[in-house]
């Protein structure tokens, strides 16, 4: 196996309030291959956000990152200065944000949005970043582009903005995008486009991509290895063939279960019992355990630590679902 | 855009309209400027010709269809004491007020920005609160009581400045500028001071929200994540979208000032227009007052076009149609 491009170890970042200080993420273990597509998934509030921003230590108060390492190419992040991480973002590691509607600065040009991400990072003449964001938005299917950098923000349709989005990630070639729900909003035609050119432009490019999501379907579609996570933690990780397959995390199982696309039409999804918990209400020992079918007493005394396998399938569970249950 | 400025053109002459009938009837209510203008030893025929050429002995209807009549032929009145146009009276105190006025909110803007950006970008420190505080007693401080204690202070204790009056001009197109010499703008100083003062507070409080509640947004977080620096964050991401409220402020403060700055120049005999209304208005010299207010009028009108005009240059969502108004 080669040396990862980007390693995380023991993540943890909590948000302070009058009470404390909460866990949104706690214990994240994450390695990410160059070139690889992984899918982090997860449901709402189960930290997949917080993790992408505290890859890049972009959380701002009252939430801090407090433990762990976050390595690229060796390069240990949670240590490096303000300035070396500014040099970093937007040029070695690009992020992909939900809302293409609130991202992009309302007031200021596509053009000087697009250019400045590359100015910022190394020295180029204006009318050479221009010309470069130009390639990227024609890379990204945009037609016209010269014309289109010359417009504002609410010129542009919400598929079209992403793109722009995805186009900016794109300028300075990175070594990876962290991509947060990005097809969210859309629909879903503009959707599974946006997926086939981001498979694409990764594979041409060689740049790994991580890709937050709740949608199962997506990652399906998308990734090579996939990441679940809930309550804060990666529960199980493994390429997407063998997780969606034979998952082994009850969670996991739940979550295929509850999507459309396993259910015949006419039946009842099935959904997982209850809400996932809040950060300052988590239960002891596992977190799942609450909403569990297979919950055993162990569960509420013990943390399920993870158990990995020769091909790199892991899990966080007492009682796994056993192999060959198809969801 | 052609449809825009002629329905702005129709609102204008209808405001412009309203206005005169309400200062006129309130001039009128004020008092009769006869006591006043003519001496208690002259005759009563040469009293009664003297109604009679002013025009005070008609009904207030046909007075106000009079002055209606000239006003449209561009004629708005001659002044009662002074005896000659009351446009060309206002007009020759329009520079020394410009001029005031232009400096004052210069001043605001090269202060107020910059301070309510710090003020803003960290709302908890020390600092930050030092200004706030300071906002409120700019605010709040009666432009009368802070003139006098401008003099007192720089004039009187400490010697630096003149008191009163335009100092040494020099002519620049025909105008006369007080900016130009260092006498003129030693004499500038403390009333252009005391009109900016208020301004300052409320841009320092303008751009102090609107910084906190920029840095907020995701436009900022996403420029982060991109490597923009701090200063450009700052300066292009931030700025330019608290400008938009700011320059609507800026530009009614402006007509504001230019237009009623009569207590400033009344405390420091700034030979202005506002020193000219309150004069006026001692006088019940009626013509300047009605001039004056509607000179005022179209003023506002103007400003508040330029500044939908600047709008729509600063924010590209904004676009003047017809529609709009």
């Amino acid at each position: 196996m080669t040396t990862p491009l980007l390693e995380v170890r023991g993540l943890k970042t909590v948000f302070h309030d009058l009470a404390g200080a909460w866990p949104a993420i706690d214990g994240v273990d994450l390695a990410i291959q160059p070139g690889e597509i992984v899918g982090l998934v997860g449901e709402s509030g189960s930290g997949k956000s917080v993790t992408g921003f505290s890859l890049v230590q972009l959380i701002d108060p009252p939430g801090e990152v407090v433990a762990g390492d976050v390595l690229f190419k060796g390069e240990d992040l949670r240590q490096a200065s303000e300035e070396r991480l500014r040099s970093l973002r937007g040029d070695r590691i690009a992020m992909i944000f939900q809302d293409p509607l609130m991202t992009l600065n309302p007031v200021l040009s596509i053009g000087e949005q697009m250019s400045e991400a590359i100015l910022e990072h190394r020295k180029c003449s204006r009318q050479e970043a221009l010309t470069e964001a130009a390639k990227a938005l024609s890379r990204v299917g945009i037609p016209s582009p010269e014309t289109r950098l010359k417009q504002f923000p609410h010129e542009f349709s919400g598929g079209m903005r992403q793109r722009v989005a995805i186009a900016t990630a794109l300028l300075n070639a990175p070594d990876l995008i962290i991509a947060d729900e990005p097809t969210t909003a859309l629909d879903v035609t503009i959707q599974s486009q946006i997926l086939f050119e981001v498979q694409k432009l990764s594979r041409e490019t060689g740049t790994a991509v991580l890709w937050i999501t709740h949608d199962l379907a997506v990652v399906a579609e998308l990734a090579d290895r996939v990441a679940v996570m809930y309550a804060g933690r990666i529960v199980e990780t493994g390429t997407v063939d063998d997780v969606l397959s034979t998952p082994r995390h009850p969670y996991t199982l739940g979550l295929l279960g509850s999507s459309a696309a396993t259910v015949a039409p006419g039946e009842r999804l099935k959904q997982i019992n209850g809400a996932a918990p809040s950060i300052n209400a988590r239960p002891s020992g596992c977190p799942f355990r609450t909403r569990c079918e297979r919950a055993l007493p162990v569960c509420a005394q013990i943390d399920p630590s993870p158990q990995a396998r020769d091909d790199g399938h892991s899990y966080r569970c007492h009682n796994p679902v056993p192999e060959g249950i198809a969801p | 855009m052609s449809a825009y400025i002629l329905q702005r053109l129709i609102q204008s002459v209808l405001v412009l309209l309203a206005v005169s009938i309400v200062v006129f009837l309130a001039v009128y209510g004020i008092g009769d400027p006869i006591e006043l203008l003519v001496p208690p030893q002259v005759s009563a025929a040469e009293r009664a010709a003297m109604i009679r050429r002013l025009g005070l002995d008609l009904p207030v209807w046909q007075q106000y269809l009079s002055f209606l009549g000239s006003a449209l032929k561009g004629d708005l009145g001659t002044s009662f004491v002074h005896g000659v146009p009351a446009v060309e009276l206002i007009l020759a105190r329009l520079p020394a007020t410009f001029e005031l006025v232009l400096l004052a909110m210069g001043l605001a803007a090269v202060i107020g920005v910059p301070l309510g950006l710090l003020a803003g970008l960290n709302p908890e420190s020390r600092p930050s609160r030092a200004i706030m505080a300071g906002t409120i007693l700019g605010f709040s401080l009666p432009s009368f009581w802070k003139g006098m204690m401008l003099i007192l202070l720089f004039s009187v204790a400490l010697g630096w400045l003149p008191t009163a009056g335009r100092g040494e001009t020099v002519s620049i197109l025909g105008f006369q500028t007080s900016l130009l010499t260092l006498n003129g703008l030693k004499h500038l100083t403390l009333p252009a001071l005391n009109l900016a003062i208020p301004n300052m507070a409320l841009m320092i409080r303008l751009v102090a929200a609107g910084t906190t509640e920029a840095m907020t947004q995701d436009y900022v977080k996403y420029a982060r994540a991109k490597g923009v620096r701090r200063q450009r964050i700052v300066g292009r991401h931030v700025l330019r979208n608290i400008l938009i409220p700011v320059v609507t402020v800026a530009g009614m403060e402006f007509g504001s000032l230019v237009a009623f700055s009569t207590i400033t120049e009344t405390v420091f005999a700034w030979p202005g227009m506002g020193k000219l209304l309150i004069d006026s208005i001692y006088h019940l010299d009626r013509p300047v007052v009605v001039a004056y207010v509607m000179l005022a009028t179209l003023l506002f009108v103007v400003v508040n076009f330029l500044v939908d005009v600047l709008y729509a240059a600063l924010d590209p969502r904004v676009k003047l149609t017809g529609e709009m108004a």
